[in-house]
């Protein structure tokens, strides 16, 4: 890892700020519109709050995110105990079926969501499974498993078997030596397969679209419905919402994080320095004595 | 890096739904509204915990949205009991692929005519018990056992509605014709013309050009009319439905085809539209409430179909949506330069000009949509593929060379 | 962690069974199939009698409908290949340009110190987190002919352009919504390339030029090609940013599937054989990288 760092020629800034402003340029065009008296989106009638007040009493949108908020607690959950356990059943398997097993597991990530939600629409179809919470969930759920399971997988070959043998050794029953020491080394798998699912089942509009149902609108079919008609200004108002949190969140975070590093450097420079002041004392002292 | 995003999900999500809770309960605005409703019996199902799933189009139905207008979803919670989740379709046909597509559990469907009679014919739709709906009695007679359901057992009508043209007056010539379907096959407004993205509706614009019932199905006509849209596409600007509200609005055509109610309200927000009614004759639709078949809440629904029979509820969807009644207690009781707007209440003149959709036979339907399918799929030739082409392609070889130079100089060393 | 626990994996692969292989199966069935109207016989009766008896007036008896397998679904989309040719061309420069693009950033960022460097990819990372659809329309806005770029160059006299509507939209709008895709998977490759190769390669008497063809590049491919496949699967599937940007007068495949399940043509069989054909092209592109990838794997390994 290089951490040296290199100070950027003014064309190579330029060329950092032009990307950024492509990529920022559609966030500023809802946070302006959020603020705009007029409905209108390209005409500009003056400033307004009202978007943001109304918001919170536009049920259409409310309840859209609570739909959205809970099929994506219910499915990550589901997907990370399902996926956890597939993984530990993975991990002792044979190689081929192993293999053959994971190869399949890729299946989701690698299609195109369209044809995964066209394939499951189907599905629920032939199952004759009435379009709902119910099939959103399982949907989400089958595209979640695979991140978790792939999460999961390379920390169980990290963890160490002879830990879990000298557990048993030592008197622990196969189930506590499991729970104590093989659950806590997976632990950071689990957790990023977990919210690695929860953050892709609340981005998700494609596989939804094909599985939703009347009484399970998330907010991705919310606003698509609307952008056919009119996005209200509300959902402006709501995306300004999450783009402050999120640019919050990840800001806080990130200082820490500098701040963190900050401290380390400060740290090992500063054991550096004490051990070259003490290398000295040895040095002095050994003179000293050498003198004596 | 993707542990950051990760973990920013999660902070997201606790402060929303702090957000949320902190938010004060605001969904039951009081409002205002103190009704006599008509004597029956509304709250009989009130403590049984039912929510209906209604499936209407898009913007039609009064709905406050934050201004204080008449509610009518919420108004039906309020005296009955009965919740109501409202959600919205863009065609007819995507409301027959949700449908058809596996029993959705919808209650509540309001679909046009010629759908209609295909989901009857298909056996989707459930017989109404009219005894839960008395106030069938308000609506006019002409409305009552239409072509599509004959005996009248399975619908009863919402609100009806003509096609039209909508034009930017400063955009459109003022010598132009705009009472004709010529004018978006005029090829002085290439690429100013939205067109509808529903096959019925592009059909029946076409047929009616050629001198053609729009319920044709000679496969003949039909072919003949696919070619006319086909020559169409090279105006076309684009392909859409519901979305004809916003671009017309925001000047962004010149001629659309759309419902003259919406046009109305589109007339309000932009005064520099207008509307107009081909000679050739048009289509005149009526959308009615049906409930398919496998719904859990049959009689629930009734006392919904019942409650936007009332004349009060009647004249404020009316009122806001811009299409005639077939509630004919609510007509009456509008002003009587309501009933003279023509945009919304066209002469019987121009109604007699006009044509009901027929249910198609699954035959015809399916060489509609194929042919559908062709025209819109059909390359349209785009003068600006050619230099990316030559682009792309010197940038393709260029990055095989360079591979294949590091390669040989690699091999080499 | 004995043989036993393996047997952990059983409701998975249950679910696998269900939810990813069955799904999938019935794609395929449904391409091979499709529903015909029978008169009591077993005849099949096709569209062009029904409609012929239609318009005489003729009874044909007791119809009733049967699913039989059929190759016709299959040869249907062979009209659908321009559509196929367009998805695939407007995918490819879509991915072009975002590599284009992409490259220098990744390079840029992974050369900054490193807490710059997570301020940089928390930025790259910030867009996605608002809503795709709603970014989209964003670009609706900006692009229209009275939207906001037209009126900016509208202050100095220029335009109005035609943007909106056109295949260049839909291109712009797949490069904006996958460039974060390509950009990532670059940095993390970029970030194990180190200052001091580089410095390496200067010393021994390479100019920039060759440092980049001889050491970055081949030391990148591998991101390379993670970021390729991951821009043009979504990108050639796309149904939404066509619709959105291009106005359905520049349908993709993506839209075409659309149309046939939830659209304005409901006929799932075809729409089945079209996600066939269209998971097949798939297939073939990402067998494409794969084999650049291992390949020169080996080339950097030498250096």
């Amino acid at each position: 890892m290089n951490t040296s760092g290199t100070r950027f020629s003014p064309l190579r800034r330029l060329y950092l700020v032009a990307i950024f402003a492509f990529l920022y340029i559609p966030i500023l065009v809802l946070i302006v519109n959020s603020f705009n008296a007029s409905k209108s989106r390209t005409v500009w009638t003056g400033f307004t709050l009202d978007w943001y007040r109304r918001l919170f009493s536009n049920e259409t949108i409310i309840t859209s995110l609570i739909n959205t908020l809970a099929v994506a607690l219910i499915a990550s959950v589901v997907a990370t105990i399902l996926g956890t356990m597939a993984a530990i059943g993975l991990h002792n398997m044979k190689r081929i079926t192993r293999s053959l097993v994971i190869n399949l597991t890729y299946m989701p990530i690698l299609n195109p969501e369209i044809i995964t939600g066209v394939s499951l629409m189907l599905l629920f179809v032939s199952l004759n499974i009435s379009f709902g919470y119910l099939t959103l969930i399982l949907s989400h759920i089958s595209f979640c498993v695979p991140y978790v399971i792939l999460n999961v997988l390379p920390k169980l070959r990290q963890t160490d078997r002879s830990l879990y043998e000298a557990a048993l050794d030592l008197g622990c029953t196969p189930m506590k030596a499991f729970t104590k020491v093989i659950i806590p080394e997976i632990m950071p798998g689990i957790l990023t397969g977990f919210l690695m699912s929860f953050t892709y089942s609340i981005d998700d509009f494609v596989i939804s679209y094909f599985t939703y149902g009347p009484t399970s609108q998330t907010l991705s079919i919310t606003i698509f419905s609307m952008t056919r008609r009119k996005v209200s200004p509300e959902v402006n108002a709501l995306s300004a919402i999450i783009f402050l949190v999120v640019l919050s969140v990840l800001l806080i975070m990130n200082l820490r994080e500098i701040n963190a590093e900050k401290k380390t450097r400060m740290a090992v420079s500063a054991a550096i320095r004490n051990e070259s002041k003490s290398h000295k004392h040895e040095h002095a002292a050994d003179s000293n004595g050498g003198g004596e | 890096m993707k542990a950051t995003r990760i973990f920013s999900a999660f902070f997201t999500v606790i402060m929303l739904l702090t957000l949320l809770t902190a938010a004060p309960p605001v969904f039951a605005l009081e409002s205002g509204w103190e009704i006599d409703y008509s004597d029956y019996d509304w709250t009989r199902l009130a403590g049984d915990n039912v929510t209906l799933n209604v499936y209407n189009w898009g913007e039609y139905m009064s709905l406050d949205g934050g201004d204080g207008e008449f509610d009518v979803n919420g108004e039906f919670e309020k005296l009955t009991g009965i919740k109501v989740n409202y959600t919205n379709f863009a065609s007819n046909e995507e409301l027959y692929a949700k449908l058809h597509s596996g029993g959705s559990t919808y209650d509540i469907l309001i679909p046009s005519d010629y759908m209609i009679g295909r989901l009857i014919d298909e056996g989707l739709l459930e017989k109404l018990d009219f005894d839960n709906i008395p106030n069938f009695g308000n609506v006019f007679d002409i409305y009552k056992s239409p072509e599509y359901d004959p005996a009248n057992e399975y619908s009863v009508p919402y609100l009806s509605g003509i096609i039209g043209i909508v034009y930017n007056t400063t955009l459109v010539d003022k010598d132009d014709d705009v009472e004709t379907w010529d004018i978006l096959w005029d090829e002085k407004y290439a690429n100013n013309i939205l067109m509808f993205s529903n096959s019925r509706d592009a059909f029946m614009i076409s047929c009616f050009r050629l001198g053609y019932s729009p319920n044709t199905t000679d496969e003949n006509e039909l072919r003949a009319a696919a070619e006319e849209l086909k020559k169409q596409k090279l105006l076309v600007q684009a392909y859409v439905m519901d979305e004809i509200y916003d671009k017309m609005g925001g000047g962004e055509a010149a001629l659309a085809p759309y419902y003259n109610g919406d046009a109305a309200a589109m007339i309000a927000d932009n005064p520099d539209l207008a509307f107009a009614i081909p000679r050739e004759g048009t289509n005149h639709f009526v959308d009615a409430f049906c409930i398919p078949k496998g719904s859990k809440n049959k009689e629930a629904a009734e006392i919904y179909i019942n409650f936007l029979c009332e004349t009060l509820v009647a004249l404020k969807n009316s009122q806001f949506v811009g299409y005639m009644t077939p509630v004919k207690t609510a007509y009456e009781a509008l002003t009587p330069e309501q009933q003279a707007n023509t945009m919304v209440y066209p002469s019987d003149e121009i109604l007699k000009n006009t044509v009901t959709y027929t249910t198609l036979s699954p035959a015809a339907k399916n060489l509609i949509d194929s042919l559908w399918t062709e025209i819109l799929s059909e390359v349209g030739a785009s003068p600006w593929m050619t230099p990316v082409v030559l682009i792309a392609a010197v940038g393709i070889s260029l990055w095989i060379n360079i591979r294949r130079y590091v390669k040989k100089k690699t091999a080499t060393n | 962690m004995t043989r036993k626990s393996r047997f952990l994996a059983a409701p998975y692969l249950v679910w696998l069974a269900i939810f990813t292989i069955i799904p999938l199966a019935l794609i395929v069935v449904f391409a091979f199939t499709t529903t015909v109207t029978v008169d009591e016989t077993g005849r099949i009766i096709t569209a062009e009698e029904l409609l012929s008896a239609e318009a005489d007036g003729v009874v044909l008896g007791e119809l009733t409908e049967k699913t039989v397998f059929t190759l016709d679904n299959i040869t249907a989309t062979s009209a659908y290949m321009p559509v196929m040719v367009r998805s695939i061309w407007l995918a490819l420069i879509a991915t072009v340009l975002c590599l284009v693009i992409g490259y220098p950033t990744a390079y840029l960022i992974s050369r900054l110190t490193f807490s710059r460097q997570k301020m940089m990819l928390m930025l790259v990372m910030l867009p996605m987190w608002m809503n795709f659809l709603l970014r989209t329309y964003a670009w609706m806005t900006l692009l229209e002919r009275n939207g906001w770029i037209n009126k900016l160059l509208g202050l100095i006299g220029l335009g109005p352009f035609e943007m909106i509507n056109t295949q260049g939209a839909v291109v712009l709008g797949m490069v904006y919504n996958y460039l974060p895709f390509m950009i990532l998977p670059l940095y993390s490759i970029m970030t194990k390339i180190d200052n001091s190769v580089l410095e390496a390669a200067g010393d021994l008497g390479c100019n920039p030029i060759k440092t980049f063809s001889r050491v970055v590049w081949p030391l990148s491919l591998p991101g390379v090609a993670t970021g390729i496949t991951m821009v043009f699967v979504p990108a050639i599937s796309t149904f939404i940013i066509s619709r959105m940007l291009g106005g359905g007068t520049n349908m993709l495949i993506g839209d075409l599937i659309d149309l046939q399940f939830l659209g304005n043509a409901y006929n799932p069989n075809l729409g089945a054989a079209i996600s066939l054909v269209l998971m097949a092209v798939i297939l073939l592109c990402m067998s494409i990288t794969n084999a650049l990838d291992n390949e020169d794997m080996e080339g950097g390994a030498l250096l």
